[in-house]
């Protein structure tokens, strides 16, 4: 059929945010484009290895410091924000609302991902930085450099978070 | 049988991506046809899918999201992509008769 016909997609998200709220928008857009027949490839670097790393992707937080964006009835000024346990509490109020929406939590939500055939590296100059080896990551990940990264990434529609 | 299935569609209609345009005009032959001309063959694993499509379907009036049908069925995420090629979302909701699913996960 004449729908069928269009050339495959591929879609590569380079994620270097580890904060509970940028870890959703990389693991969402490569569910979706799974969902859709989408090639999808995620490369982790820097903060954003958090998210794919055992002992860390459960755990992520986000900041009450310096952040004008948080929903009007979530907003914490500053100068409380520095308070012991206000980032915690935040990220369980938004854990709680993320769940609201049936979205798994960050550890399963990767490996949904990976259940649905994304492919997910991790960054090897940044895991050489941070101390952290292959057995850190979840399994199934693979670790890559760049320039690996970007044959990959050959003919791909390529996202930045 | 080429013959039969044809004209099992004949009086259907679809959107310009290939989803039927009237979900209440399906039945379970026109999904075995539009399953058929998928490529996909339908196997006792994919109307588990197909008939908790409908279900849900008839009680929200939506197609249920994969992560809700994973939830909710013995099928789970990576069965359903080996079930559904080329994107089961999509090709999921094209053989149950259901519009295209706007949930995002």
């Amino acid at each position: 059929m004449d729908y069928e016909m269009k050339p495959p997609r591929k879609l590569c998200i380079i994620s270097s945010k580890g904060s509970l709220d940028m870890a959703y928008p990389p693991l969402i857009l490569a569910n979706a484009a799974r969902m859709s027949g989408i090639e999808a490839h995620l490369f982790f670097t820097f903060w954003g290895l958090d998210i794919i790393t055992k002992k860390k992707n459960n755990k992520l937080n986000i900041s009450t410091v310096g952040n004008p964006n948080m929903h009007p009835w979530f907003h914490i000024p500053t100068l409380i924000g520095v308070l012991p346990g206000m980032s915690a509490a935040a990220s369980w109020m938004m854990n709680r609302e993320i769940a609201k929406l049936d979205f798994p939590p960050v550890d399963e939500f990767v490996q949904l991902v990976m259940d649905a055939g994304t492919c997910v590296y991790g960054c090897k100059m940044s895991m050489d930085m941070m101390k952290l080896t292959k057995e850190d990551l979840v399994e199934g990940a693979d670790v890559l450099g760049a320039m690996e990264f970007l044959e990959i990434a050959d003919g791909a529609q390529v996202l930045f978070v | 049988m080429t013959t039969a299935t044809a004209s099992v569609l004949d009086n259907v209609a679809f959107d310009k991506e290939g989803f039927m345009v009237d979900a209440h005009a399906w039945t379970p032959d026109i999904g075995e046809a539009i399953a058929q001309n998928l490529g996909v063959h339908l196997t006792d694993r994919h109307w588990i899918v197909i008939n908790f499509a409908r279900k849900e379907f008839d009680a929200t009036g939506q197609s249920p999201t994969l992560r809700k049908i994973t939830k909710s069925t013995p099928v789970d995420t990576k069965e359903i992509y080996a079930l559904f090629p080329g994107g089961p979302a999509k090709v999921a909701a094209k053989i149950a008769g259901l519009g295209k699913p706007t949930g995002c996960i």
